[in-house]
């Protein structure tokens, strides 16, 4: 016997999840899910979508949160997120399609955990932690600890995730993320990348590189990161350019985005499925990772890059 | 169990009881009884059962009706007024927008929320905001057509 109920705030929702309720969202994974035939709906729902408080974006000492309920058109509309976080913004632009956006919750596509998930390798590129209350309390879990498989976290059935956060990037910071896709919409991450660069006295100052639909869970690439710290990124003016190729092809930073892309694909360990292969993931998987980071270090330089980057990237 | 919850359907309240898992879709269409919004798949790829749930376009095959406990539900039926069509209803008409008209509801539905927020869309952002509904007629350049024509009559 099916049953549900509506969580009126954190600690009626935990106490349902305590019994054996699982929570919905947006459903777009939950019942999506459930309709083509991936894993039934659970017995016992408990309704979290209209919890107060748990949407909303805010910055204070240093920390931007974003509640569990915020859409993807919530983050898409957001000043804030809109410089601090472009990344983000890079991959709520491209979940679905525009009712998938406005029902849609960043905490569902977080906890969801899937390894194609799309706002899982810029919110790890951020550095981001999920603040989870549980009926013994609240506790923050940083994202590589958070998915221990696909479609599985380390928290617990009752632990409920209230909120992502992150640090405020410093000036100078970019990000962006890069899926290969078929088509713009509607659409299924072929593979993806996400770069986070910090720059400073014209140099990476700080680079952190993470993939997407490459490895069982979406992880940061260290090769890719140690190839990027470090290098000089050339005059001012080609930098800030609209045409990155000037720049990222025969320079020292161009030879280091190289080599950040082949320590993507060595890092790879793709599956093949009616999608692509292994090989072409694999391939690709350079391919995106380059992008990735030179959308991010354009908009760590002042330079424009339109939201999405895969769109911008493919121009 | 049933559930019992209360659906605001284009203006109309309406006390149902409703499985935990039953979705709006069907709900509307069997126990509110407006079969203007489709089920194309099911599976939220199509948008024929699209409706608007205090303004958010949903796919409404996939969504809980107990989720819209309380909420103002718009369908294809709410958007004319009697027989006035609405400016966008009567582009789609005028510009070839409709064959058959299996997927117009959801199409209306879609473009309605764009029209809202973007009252002035580029061909793109009419594009990108009718992604998730897919038309087997047209070839889409009537739809597209006929939303841009609404834009302009504002
Ligand atoms: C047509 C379509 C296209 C899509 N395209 C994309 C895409 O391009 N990229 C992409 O990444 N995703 C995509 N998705 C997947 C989905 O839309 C996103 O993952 C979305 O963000 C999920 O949010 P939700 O609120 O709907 O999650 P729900 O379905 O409500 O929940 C998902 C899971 O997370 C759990 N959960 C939800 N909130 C919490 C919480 N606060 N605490 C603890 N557990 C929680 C639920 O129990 C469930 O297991 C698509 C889905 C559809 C239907
Ligand atoms: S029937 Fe709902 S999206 Fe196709
Ligand atoms: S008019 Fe027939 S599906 Fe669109």
């Amino acid at each position: 016997m099916s049953t549900y109920v509506e969580a009126r705030d954190v600690a009626a929702a935990v106490a349902a999840m305590a019994d054996g309720a699982r929570p919905v969202a947006g459903g777009t994974d939950l019942v999506v899910g459930a309709r083509h035939g991936k894993a039934p709906l659970p017995e016992s729902i408990v309704g979290i979508h209209r919890i107060p408080g748990l949407d909303g974006i805010s910055v204070a000492d240093g920390v931007v949160r974003i509640g569990a309920l915020t859409s993807h058109a919530a983050i898409l509309s957001s000043p804030e997120l809109a410089s601090a976080t472009a990344g983000l913004l890079d991959a709520s632009a491209i979940v679905g399609s525009h009712a998938t956006r406005a029902n849609g919750t960043l905490g569902g596509n977080v906890m969801n955990a899937s390894p194609a998930m799309d706002t899982g390798a810029p919110l790890l590129c951020h550095d981001a932690s999920v603040v989870l209350t549980g009926p013994g309390g609240t506790r923050r879990v940083g994202l590589a600890e958070l998915w221990t498989g696909p479609g599985k976290t380390s928290a617990s059935p009752d632990e409920l995730m209230e909120a992502v956060e992150l640090p405020l990037p410093p000036e100078g910071a970019g990000s962006a993320y890069v899926r290969l896709q078929y088509r713009r919409q509607m659409e299924i991450a072929v593979v993806g990348a996400a770069a986070y660069v910090e720059v400073s006295d014209g140099a990476v100052s700080a680079a952190r590189v993470a993939i997407t639909a490459l490895t069982p869970v979406i992880c940061r690439v260290p090769g890719s990161e140690e190839a990027l710290v470090g290098r000089r990124l050339g005059s001012n003016d080609s930098v800030s350019g609209e045409n990155p190729a000037v720049w990222t092809q025969t320079t020292e930073i161009g030879d280091a985005i190289h080599a950040a892309g082949q320590a993507a694909a060595a890092a790879a360990t793709p599956i093949s499925d009616v999608r692509a292969s292994a090989g072409y993931r694999t391939a690709m998987a350079a391919v995106v990772t380059r992008r990735a980071v030179t959308a991010a270090l354009t908009r760590a330089t002042g330079g424009s890059v339109t939201v999405p980057a895969s769109d911008w990237s493919e121009r | 169990m049933s559930i019992d919850i209360t659906l605001t359907v284009n203006g109309v309240s309406h006390p149902l009881a409703v499985d935990p898992h039953a979705s709006l879709l069907h709900t509307v269409r069997d126990q509110v009884g407006l079969t203007g919004s489709k089920e194309g798949c099911d599976d939220s790829e199509c948008g024929a059962c699209m409706m608007l749930i205090d303004g958010r376009p949903v796919n409404a095959c996939s969504y809980l009706a107990v989720q819209a406990d309380g909420a103002e539900v718009t369908t294809v039926e709410g958007l004319a007024d009697g027989n006035d069509l609405t400016p966008l209803q009567r582009a789609f008409l005028e510009k070839g927008g409709v064959q058959c008209g299996f997927c117009t509801p959801g199409m209306l539905i879609s473009a309605t929320a764009l029209l809202r927020d973007h009252p002035r869309p580029t061909e793109d952002q009419i594009r990108i905001a009718l992604s998730g509904n897919l038309c087997r007629c047209t070839g889409y350049d009537g739809i597209v057509a006929a939303v841009a024509a609404a834009a302009e009559q504002g």
